[in-house]
C-alpha cells in the first residue's frame, strides 16, 4: 500500500474473466502518518481505507472486464462489516466478485482477509464511465503494469 | 401474481424508503418522488434482478441528452413499467 497516493493495492494475485473474479494482495505500511492520529499509540487500519481497498479491487476486476475502456468510479457501499482491527505490517488478500454488469454501473461483492481470517467484507456499486481522455487511460494501465495486472489476458479495444 | 407496476413501485418504497402510497403510475420517478441518479442505479440493480433483463439506463440518458427523447417517457412510472415489459417480451422472443 503507497497511502500517500492512494494506490493501495500491491499485487494482482489472480485475474480470472470467465468467473468474474479477481485477488489483490495488499501490504500495511509498518509506519504511516496516518498511524500517528489513528490512534496515538494504538495504530490502526482505518475502515474507510479497508472499504477504499476494496473498492479498488473491484475497480480492477471492473477495468478488465470492460476492456480497459471504461474506469470504475466508486458510488456506494452497502453492508460493510469491520469485523476486526488491521495493524501496520499486516498482508491482507483482498477479493472481489462481480454481482451485476448493469447498464453503466456495476455492484460487486468483496471481502479481505488476513492468514485466512475475514476481517471485512462489503457491497460496493460502482458507476463505469468511458474514461475521459487517453492520457487518463495511460496513467491507470501503467498503474496496472506496476501492480502485475495481467494485461495480456485483457483483450484490448 | 403481481404486476409490473407493483413490483416496481415496492422496489421503489424500499430501496429510496417513500411509503408505498405515495408511488402511482402517473408518478415521475425524478420530479414527483425526488429520486436522484444514485438511488436509481440501486433502483435499476433491483428491477434487473427481479425481471431478468438489463435496464439501458445508458441509452436513455443518452436519447434525453441529445433532445430525442423526454424524461417523461422513460421516468414516468408507468412508461417504466411498459419499457420493463418490452424488454421481458424480448427477452422471451426467440432469437
Amino acid at each position: 500500500m503507497r497511502l500517500e497516493y492512494f494506490l493501495l493495492i500491491d499485487r494482482i494475485v489472480d485475474l480470472d474473466l470467465d468467473k468474474h473474479t479477481i485477488r489483490t494482495e495488499a501490504n500495511v505500511p509498518t509506519t504511516s502518518t496516518i498511524f500517528e492520529g489513528h490512534f496515538p499509540g494504538y495504530p490502526l487500519m482505518p475502515g474507510v481505507l479497508l472499504i477504499e481497498t476494496m473498492a479498488q479491487t473491484s475497480g480492477w476486476l471492473l477495468m478488465g472486464l470492460h476492456k480497459f475502456t471504461r474506469m470504475a468510479f466508486f458510488a456506494s457501499v452497502k453492508e460493510a462489516k469491520l469485523r476486526s482491527f488491521v495493524t501496520p505490517g499486516q498482508s491482507l488478500s483482498v477479493s472481489a466478485k462481480l454481482l451485476h454488469d448493469g447498464s453503466g454501473f456495476a455492484v460487486t461483492k468483496a471481502e479481505i482477509r488476513h492468514e485466512g481470517k475475514l476481517v471485512c467484507n462489503a457491497e460496493l456499486t460502482f458507476r463505469l464511465i468511458p474514461f475521459p481522455n487517453p492520457q487518463f487511460r495511460a496513467s491507470m494501465e501503467k498503474i496496472a503494469e506496476q501492480i502485475q495486472y495481467p494485461l495480456e489476458a485483457v483483450p484490448h479495444v | 401474481m403481481s404486476s409490473t407496476f407493483d413490483t416496481v413501485a415496492n422496489i421503489i418504497s424500499e430501496t429510496c424508503d417513500i411509503e408505498r402510497d405515495k408511488i402511482k403510475p402517473e408518478s415521475h420517478a425524478i420530479d414527483d418522488l425526488g429520486i436522484d441518479s444514485l438511488d436509481f442505479l440501486d433502483i435499476a440493480f433491483a428491477i434487473d434482478k427481479a425481471f431478468g433483463i438489463k435496464l439501458p439506463l445508458e441509452q436513455w440518458t443518452q436519447e434525453v441528452n441529445d433532445g430525442k427523447a423526454t424524461t417523461e417517457q422513460y421516468f414516468v412510472l408507468k412508461n417504466l413499467c411498459a419499457r420493463i415489459d418490452e424488454l421481458i417480451a424480448a427477452k422471451a422472443a426467440p432469437a
